[in-house]
């Protein structure tokens, strides 16, 4: 069982867990990810981690309450228990000097993040962080980047903050730098970083991305997180889940992640059943 | 003749092997109980005294992990159960287990003497029946441990030649700690075979019993990512690796990334596992399909089939062969055949093509003819040109084989590979390139039955326990 250190939610549907997993704390690397349950008939549930402290260790998780797990994880309360919390998964991300740096994160992707910003900078990289939101109350994190970005630009779709619009806006914004991109790296949702990949492709910007595909173990088992990347299969948790943006076959991706669209929705239309307060045996 | 002669008191051969009772195909194809139900008293004390004792006997010698089989068969034809079950777990730490998914026909069963007049002793039955019985007596008895000798074994993989490795030296006084990967114990017994064919609960009892032994185990810590070999060996004598065979293959054929298209570990783990059939009660969905193709022969393939037609699905196995060379036991196809499993032989996917959602919804298939005998002295399939088809289909499961997670050999440096994946390791006694390391199972032989595993798992605890004691 892993303990709940803290748990808030840090902007309206994001919420931030800290967990007790010392053996994973200890191993984990920038880019990587855990698998979660949160009780013990639960799914098991891929999550970035945005944090950790190998001392204390502690892991820091944000997610964007969904689904039925992640709605029940983000009911955890301190000192609350769940029954998984497996990794470090996937591979890390390849922190080098590449020079500057464009980081993309919205959603949970501004928390994951974090840490390759963090190890990118300690690298000697330059880094101009881009954090993107429909708007800007829901911008988080924002004190920690400045401390460690060399700039940061703000999208909102609103305009409430920074530039209105997508990621597709980087567009100008790439075409003013006076010195190069060498490198972007884009976190969140599979939308955004297909379009983030879409608009540093004209700009020739090696970009990566972190694939969410749907996953069961973690460890290359099962093959449901398969991807093609450049017109091979492969699988996001163990070969990945960083991939070339230019390489991925997006819409793939983006109908794989729908199978079970209709499902999804099942445990919330079964009324009175949350909790799993009625469950028969099996 | 001259035998009998001899031995004028023998009672007569009795050749009429006693049939287990199942669930009826029509109930059975509709629920997720056991298939099979065990014998009863009376019927096991009855199969149990037709056996004729052999003095040499041959059913031990096809046994991978030597079980004195007359020697409980014996018990319980004496109804001395207790004392049967101590033999059959003196050599056996999983009885209820093999008794059910073990291939006895390749083995104990077919060396036996009356199988030349297709009577031979149902062996396989006897175990489950004892195991079982000890089962419902609701006090199991734990095998006396040998004095500690305070030596630390980690086992990587909670499969059964891990839990086999386990068992055996805890008995002999190590300490002895499971890592398994997935959040529960068991590996191809848990996640892979299907509850209809090997209740978890099953599982469970015997996992529960290495635990009640001594045994620490530890889920949801992956070895090679959590902590590698190499930093368990500082804190641990030795290490036994026994992670199965749990990468999947598919067909490099296209449409395999559509919708709708599993391997078998993702169609079985989703079921078994994470208990999808009882979706939403349990969290992880499944599908429920209509029209399922499963592809191969094998016992996984059977698996995957009858469990897609538990949820309703009309379901076809397509075989590239044809049913002469399936090689999943001949007691799965029959079960499949009657709970009305089509089965589509000499018939080759080629592709799977799908709607504008990009679900699959049908596959284009090649009809086979055997030609000459292949490598494996199977006849091979020869493609019937222009015999092109396609058949509707809502999902498809591609259940062709699987080798070892590359994992724990990308991670353990010095650690010799073989040609296909495997961790080479001595047969004998599991011991590998690298000091201190042992494998066995799957990853060594690559995909293979419950027994091998675990008659491997025995050896290499065997060697185990040796090293240990001498250094």
């Amino acid at each position: 069982m892993f303990k709940v250190l803290s748990s808030q939610m840090i902007v309206p549907n994001l919420h931030q867990i800290t967990l007790e997993a010392p053996a994973v704390a200890k191993e984990m690397r920038p880019g990587q990810f855990v698998i979660l349950r949160a009780d013990e008939d639960g799914e098991r549930t891929p999550l970035s981690v945005c944090d950790w402290d190998a001392e204390l260790g502690s892991i820091t998780i944000i997610f964007l309450n969904i689904g039925s797990t992640t709605n029940r994880l983000s009911e955890l309360r301190d000192g609350m228990y769940i029954p998984t919390v497996v990794g470090p998964l996937g591979n890390a991300t390849d922190i080098e000097n590449y020079g500057t740096v464009l980081l993309v994160g919205g959603c949970y992707g501004i928390g994951s993040l974090f840490p390759i910003a963090r190890a990118l900078k300690e690298k000697g990289n330059r880094i101009i962080m881009v954090m993107e939101a429909r708007s800007s109350y829901l911008l988080y994190w924002v004190e920690r980047y400045k401390q460690i970005s060399d700039e940061v630009v703000f999208i909102t779709r609103d305009g409430t903050l920074g530039l209105r619009g997508h990621v597709t806006c980087l567009d100008d914004y790439i075409k003013n730098q006076e010195t190069p991109i060498d490198m972007a790296i884009i976190n969140g949702c599979t939308f955004l970083m297909k379009t983030g990949s879409d608009t540093t492709k004209p700009f020739d910007i090696k970009t990566m991305v972190s694939l969410n595909p749907i996953m069961i173990d973690g460890t290359g088992m099962c093959g449901v997180c398969r991807v093609r990347i450049g017109g091979k299969t492969k699988f996001a948790c163990v070969d990945g889940p960083d991939f070339d943006g230019h390489q991925v076959d997006w819409e793939e991706l983006l109908q794989r992640r729908k199978t079970y669209m209709r499902e999804e929705v099942v445990p919330f239309r079964t009324s009175g059943c949350q909790g799993h307060s009625c469950k028969s045996q099996g | 003749m001259s035998e009998q002669a001899k031995r004028p008191k023998r009672k007569p051969l009795d050749l009429n092997r006693r049939s287990m009772p199942k669930q009826p195909p029509k109930i059975r194809s509709h629920n997720f109980y056991e298939v099979a139900l065990g014998y009863q008293v009376e019927s096991a004390v009855e199969e149990a005294d037709r056996c004729i004792q052999c003095p040499k006997p041959k059913c031990v010698d096809n046994c991978p992990v030597e079980i004195d089989i007359p020697g409980f068969i014996k018990c319980i034809a004496e109804r001395r159960f207790e004392d049967g079950v101590k033999i059959l777990k003196e050599k056996n730490c999983l009885p209820a287990i093999c008794g059910r998914v073990c291939p006895q026909e390749e083995q104990c069963e077919e060396t036996c003497v009356l199988s030349k007049k297709k009577g031979q002793i149902a062996i396989g039955r006897l175990e489950r029946f004892l195991a079982d019985w000890e089962a419902r007596q609701g006090k199991l008895k734990l095998l006396k441990r040998k004095k500690k000798t305070g030596k630390k074994v980690a086992v990587v993989g909670g499969g059964p030649a891990g839990l086999t490795v386990a068992g055996d030296l805890i008995q002999l006084g190590h300490e002895v700690t499971i890592f398994e990967a997935l959040h529960k114990m068991g590996g191809v017994l848990t996640y892979g075979i299907p509850e209809f064919r090997l209740p978890k609960a099953i599982v469970g009892r015997e996992v529960d019993y290495l635990g009640k032994l001594g045994v620490e185990l530890v889920t949801d810590f992956v070895v090679g990512k959590t902590r590698t070999v190499d930093s368990l060996l500082k804190e641990y004598d030795a290490i036994f690796v026994g992670t199965g065979a749990g990468l999947p293959w598919f067909m490099d054929i296209p449409g395999e990334n559509l919708n709708g298209v599993y391997s078998a570990n993702e169609y079985l783990t989703r079921m078994n596992l994470m208990k999808g059939y009882l979706f939403p009660e349990f969290d992880t969905p499944i599908k429920n399909h209509r029209q399922m193709a499963v592809i191969g022969g094998g016992n996984v393939a059977m698996d995957c089939a009858r469990t897609a037609l538990r949820l309703g699905a009309e379901t076809r196995i397509i075989y590239r062969r044809s049913r002469d060379e399936l090689p999943a036991r001949l007691e799965e196809v029959e079960n499949a055949e009657e709970e009305g499993v089509i089965f589509e032989f000499l018939t080759l996917p080629l592709k799977y093509i799908g709607d504008e959602n990009g679900w699959v919804r049908e596959i284009e298939c090649l009809r086979m003819e055997l030609g000459e005998p292949d490598a494996s002295g199977r006849r091979r399939p020869v493609p019937i040109k222009g015999s092109e088809f396609r058949f509707q289909v809502d999902g498809a499961v591609c259940a062709i084989g699987n080798s070892p997670n590359p994992l724990i050999l990308s991670t353990t440096p010095g650690l010799e590979a073989g040609k296909k994946g495997n961790i080479v390791a001595d047969e004998a006694n599991g011991l590998t390139s690298r000091e201190r390391i042992w494998a066995g199972g799957d990853v060594v032989t690559g995909a293979a039955t419950v027994i091998l595993a675990m008659g491997a798992g025995r050896q290499a605890a065997k060697s185990i326990h040796e090293y240990l004691l001498s250094h």
